[in-house]
């Protein structure tokens, strides 16, 4: 704790004195891990980033194992995967753990989004860290979009077909970025082949983009640390902590893994890949359902295209429509409401987009879209002038030993 | 119609096609029925999916192949390899000779099911268009899986049972199939199986309900054969996980105490 602030740390171990001096990763590492002065008052929120990272490396770990196993070809893909599950050791476990996984990166990477748009994370001096961070969340839904197609089952092609067919609405060369999406006429062989070597690719592109989202972080109260009362060193206190909420993210995830591992997926992507054969319906998974329920709740495909593209788009910006000063939604006694309200928003459209766009479905994918839109381009713009903020408590460790006084 | 223009132009008519919609609320809820590999400590109830395969002998795999098994898998279910060579032997499956030319010799346990028709295109001229599907996993494949197979199995209501309306309704005439589960209604597998249709070695009564249980353990064990492995491995890494977490919170505390 003595090199808690500033003194450059000391190595006994000769070998790691040697290397350090030589290329300084153990001092990088005792100075982001070990040492780093961190907000004493984080939640159990802040977990999620830590979770989501050993998400991301189990997806790479599982997924390079079963590329070992899987053949990228449109004959031969469907019994591959299911090769995988019968006769390779243990590959009923990597399988599902990279199945289920997909949906439990989602899951944190959304707790962790909600956090940061609770506890305003976004703003100054980390737009372009919450940036990076839509950059991953567009990555993600792009891998975790070509990886559904590997399996080659009905939901794979379909899905395919659907979402690639998107880019069609783009006007005059829309059928030629098809097309060439596809590398023929129809989703097939080759756009298989393309998909797994881009599902392979993406996510090291994400572990770059995730080395850059790293910056300080935020904290539940929204004010900056004033000096070393306000923070505590990252290990042990938060290694420990996030070791313990990972842990019970485990439990939640093992359980699905080993008991109902095909309860997140659709039964019919159990069926290989026809394409003369319809789904009755086509449904991506659930944690791209909001997105779709935006793009059918337009009536017109090119603003359905829009709207849904636009849905994340605005994320980009939002550092610049929220014009509140105070980061923490603690201190913002209206807006922390809008936040839960557009949390269930997002879970109407998700439940919206699990079924056919069919009677009050179309009316209220509709209606949660708008106000989806509503509640980024006008309610924050506003409500950030007219809301009062409650006072903020001069420092962190003030407001932390207050509660512990009440 | 507004509503049909809606999905129609997002995700079909981008594609050309049109789709037949099916209500839901056609089929009746599924026979829900108790099942041995249900739950986190469920197993395969052996005696039952070995008469299951017995069923899927004589009975399913004159037209529904079973591609994803290999006769060696049998083992799993408690026969033991001279009676899995037996099995295998019972069958002729095509090879290439040692001197090039096509063969046909006894099937091995390394050797996949024999298929009942040599490719989809023959399987589906011989079944009225359309080739009768796999069933290596169809437990899996189908929403409901277990009791929504054991529900159409059981599902089947004669022509002269019908009531007017059901057979105005889904356009049935007396040739076609009626079953309350499949979606549609009508369906081109004649009912498979009936009371007395597969004498059991083991002598077990054989009444429908009872062989229709049978061949869904059978078929549910060929869809997921590691089952009772992912079972007993998740509740140890459960087990392992919440003595972590609890060991996780209490250095976590002991961590903290100075700074509470």
């Amino acid at each position: 704790m003595a090199s808690q602030h500033g003194a450059p740390p000391v190595f006994n171990n000769k070998v790691v004195a040697w290397i350090d001096h030589r290329l300084p990763i153990f001092s990088y590492l005792e100075k982001e891990y070990h040492t780093f002065p961190t907000p004493r008052n984080f939640n159990y929120f802040w977990n999620f980033g830590a979770i989501a990272t050993v998400m991301l490396v189990l997806m790479i770990v599982t997924g390079i194992v079963l590329a070992m196993n899987y053949t990228p070809n449109s004959e031969l893909a469907f019994d591959s995967v299911e090769r995988i599950m019968r006769d390779v050791p243990s590959g009923w476990l990597i399988r599902y753990m990279h199945m289920t996984g997909a949906s439990f990166f989602f899951a944190a990477v959304y707790v962790h989004i909600f956090r940061g748009l609770y506890y305003g994370s976004y703003k100054a001096p980390r737009e372009l860290l919450w940036m990076l961070g839509v950059v991953i969340l567009l990555l993600m839904m792009a891998t975790a979009f070509l990886g559904y197609v590997l399996p080659w089952g009905q939901m794979s092609f379909w899905g395919a077909t659907v979402i690639t067919n998107l880019f069609s609405a783009i006007p005059v060369v829309g059928d030629s970025i098809v097309t060439w999406l596809w590398g023929g006429f129809a989703v097939d062989n080759p756009t298989l082949n393309r998909f797994f070597a881009l599902h392979y690719l993406l996510p090291f592109i994400i572990v770059a983009v995730v080395a850059l989202h790293v910056h300080g972080s935020n904290n539940p109260l929204g004010i900056d640390p004033k000096g070393p009362q306000d923070t505590v060193p990252f290990h042990p206190y938060y290694t420990m902590k996030d070791g313990f909420g990972l842990t019970v993210f485990l439990i939640i995830y093992a359980a699905f893994v080993f008991f109902a591992p095909n309860s997140l997926g659709e039964p019919v992507n159990y069926v290989q890949a026809n394409p003369l054969v319809t789904p009755n319906e086509i449904v991506p998974e659930w944690y791209l359902l909001p997105f779709y329920a935006i793009l059918r709740s337009i009536p017109d495909k090119l603003g359905g295209v829009i709207a849904m593209f636009g849905s994340i788009a605005l994320l980009f910006v939002l550092p610049w429509l929220d014009t509140s000063r105070v980061r923490s939604c603690t201190f913002r006694p209206i807006y922390k409401w809008f936040v839960f309200v557009l949390v269930i928003d997002v879970l109407v459209l998700g439940y919206c987009g699990a079924h056919p766009p069919e009677g009050g479905f179309v009316i209220a994918s509709r209606l949660a879209t708008i106000y989806y839109f509503f509640h980024f381009l006008v309610l924050l713009p506003i409500l950030g002038k007219i809301e009062r903020p409650l006072p903020l408590p001069p420092s962190i460790a003030d407001a932390v030993l207050k509660k512990k006084a009440v | 119609m507004r509503r049909s223009i809606v999905s129609g132009v997002l995700a079909l008519a981008a594609l050309g096609m049109g789709t037949v919609a099916i209500a839901a609320s056609d089929e009746p809820e599924l026979k829900e029925q108790h099942w041995h590999f249900k739950g986190p400590f469920g197993t395969y109830d052996r005696a039952a999916a070995q008469r299951g395969f017995q069923v899927y002998k004589e009975v399913c795999s004159a037209c529904h192949s079973l591609n994803l098994l290999s006769y060696r898998n049998l083992e799993q279910l408690g026969l033991n390899e001279a009676q899995v060579k037996g099995i295998a032997a019972e069958f002729q499956v095509p090879d290439i000779g040692d001197d090039g030319s096509a063969i046909e010799r006894p099937a091995r346990p390394s050797d996949h099911f024999k298929k009942p028709f040599p490719n989809e295109l023959a399987a589906a001229a011989a079944n009225g268009g359309k080739a009768p599907p796999d069933l290596s996993v169809i437990i899996k494949a189908r929403s409901g899986g277990p009791d929504y197979v054991y529900s159409l199995l059981t599902g089947y209501v004669p022509f002269d049972q019908l009531k007017p309306e059901q057979i105005k309704e889904f356009h049935v005439t007396k040739d076609d199939n009626f079953n309350l589960y499949y979606p549609g209604h009508r369906i081109a597998m004649p009912p498979p199986l009936a009371d007395g249709k597969v004498q059991y070695v083991d002598g077990t009564k054989n009444t429908l309900d009872q062989q229709v249980r049978d061949v869904v353990e059978f078929l549910a064990w060929a869809s997921e054969p590691h089952l009772e492995e992912r079972n007993r491995t998740g509740i140890r890494v459960i087990l392992f996980l919440l003595a972590l977490s609890g060991l996780m919170y209490a250095v976590k505390r002991q961590v903290w105490a100075d700074q509470h």
